[in-house]
């Protein structure tokens, strides 16, 4: 790999050890990445469900969303456009909730999330459980803006973060893994930010 | 939203080398830079690349860009603006001089691509106006100008990047911080859109975020429907 003459970088004793490979700390920005217009929801006729290769189809409303226990997320994300953002505090629930009422069948091996906007995004069944994924409507302290997927979005901490489908509606529980919007648009089937796995091809 | 890409695109799948041909400040913030690719695979426009610097011990740090240049052209031409500590975009405008050498990952993306099939309209804003310069260079060549219009948006001609070069190819340039050739400066109203939007079966929307927010809000009042626009935003919000 070619070194380029006179490129320095930023010193390294300011690069902290929880920033991936590849990643820079967007501090107080927040970066926001779509590629569609933002979802319009109207919030009675919102439902969640979690379907497909379930034994129990479920769905629920906003309010019966918000009545499940609660669960949060305080940590880190990363964007495959090579910003990270630390410290994020969310509230919702946890996928592991949402899969343990539909049930998945024992040939489930992945989920399409689907959103509103016809965005999906493909992920690993062993991904979004054991407390690794939530639906969330809050980011410190806040409601959850539209333009980052308000009201609800997934949320993947560990993976990419176009894996956190905004605006998600819909958890489709799969037999076989089937390349969502971005991943047919040449990006990484399951988006390891501390692999680097950015596009289709990388390890 | 239509999840599948119409035509099958290229992208690049490893990492190559680039040597930089051509250093041009075009601005005060802004560097075009010329490119050789080694291992190339020629691009659709609209497409980007990535760039990444990697330093004597190894600590590398990486950034996308649109390309600009039509598929033909012997170089790869990027427009990079400088942004306040980038660590890339400083690199490339301050020091970067022809001869270096940035290794380069592309040409990436299949989503934001103009084939030139489809009747299109381009609203894009500041260095969002890259892959509409393009499109626009490939349209020429193809004799498809005439299913091509965009819409660039600066605050003032001097900083809008390609000015010149998209008001040749039939651009309406809109500036917002300045009266030039009989307009005054304002964004772009949908009385001046309207008429560019007839007949469009795709749109693309390139820019910063609160730019992609007001460029596919125009696009709506004048009837394109929010399922044929494309958007591609960049920058920071708080």
């Amino acid at each position: 790999m070619p070194i380029t003459r006179g490129f320095t970088g930023r010193p390294r004793d300011e690069r902290p050890d929880r920033l991936p490979p590849g990643q820079y700390d967007a501090g107080d920005q927040w970066p926001v990445l779509t590629a569609e217009p933002d979802g319009d929801v109207d919030l009675t006729r919102w439902r969640m469900s979690v379907d497909g290769a379930v034994t129990t189809p479920s769905s629920w409303t906003w309010d019966e969303l918000h009545a499940l226990p609660g669960s949060s997320y305080d940590g880190d994300i990363h964007c495959v456009t090579t910003w990270s953002k630390f410290g994020m505090h969310f509230e919702g629930v946890s996928v592991d909730l949402l899969l343990d009422a539909a049930g998945p069948t024992s040939e489930a091996t992945h989920v399409m999330a689907h959103s509103t906007t016809g965005y999906t995004t493909n992920l690993p069944l062993d991904d979004v459980r054991g407390g690794k994924a939530w639906v969330v409507w809050e980011v410190d302290g806040a409601p959850l803006p539209v333009p980052h997927g308000g009201p609800v979005r997934l949320l993947v901490p560990h993976l990419y973060f176009w894996k956190s489908a905004k605006w998600v509606t819909r958890l489709e529980l799969m037999t076989r893994d089937r390349p969502g919007f971005w991943e047919q648009n040449g990006y990484h089937d399951r988006g390891d930010p501390w692999l680097e796995q950015r596009y289709q091809g990388d390890p | 939203m239509t999840a599948q890409p119409d035509t099958p695109v290229p992208v690049g799948r490893s990492w190559t080398t680039g040597r930089l041909a051509e250093v041009d400040h075009v601005g005060e913030r802004l560097v075009r830079i010329r490119l050789e690719v080694d291992e190339r695979t020629d691009h659709v426009p609209g497409q980007h690349y990535v760039v990444r610097l990697r330093a004597e011990d190894g600590y590398t740090a990486q950034r996308s860009y649109s390309i600009a240049s039509d598929p033909v052209e012997p170089l790869v031409e990027l427009l990079v603006e400088r942004l306040p500590g980038g660590e890339v975009s400083g690199f490339l405008h301050d020091d970067a001089r022809a001869g270096d050498e940035v290794e380069l990952r592309g040409p990436i993306g299949r989503w934001f691509v103009w084939t030139g099939g489809q009747r299109a309209l381009c609203v894009v804003g500041g260095t969002g106006v890259v892959p509409a310069v393009s499109m626009l260079r490939y349209a020429r060549r193809l004799g498809r100008a005439d299913r091509l219009t965009v819409v660039a948006v600066g605050r003032t001609w001097d900083e809008l990047p390609y000015a010149d070069e998209l008001a040749a190819s039939g651009a309406l340039v809109a500036l917002t911080r300045e009266d030039r050739g009989g307009r005054y400066g304002a964004p772009p109203s949908p009385r001046e859109v309207a008429p560019l939007a007839d007949g469009v079966q795709r749109a693309y929307v390139c820019g910063s975020a609160g730019f992609a927010s007001f460029a596919t809000r125009l696009l709506g009042e004048v009837g394109v429907r929010s399922d044929v626009v494309r958007v591609e935003q960049f920058g920071a919000t708080g």
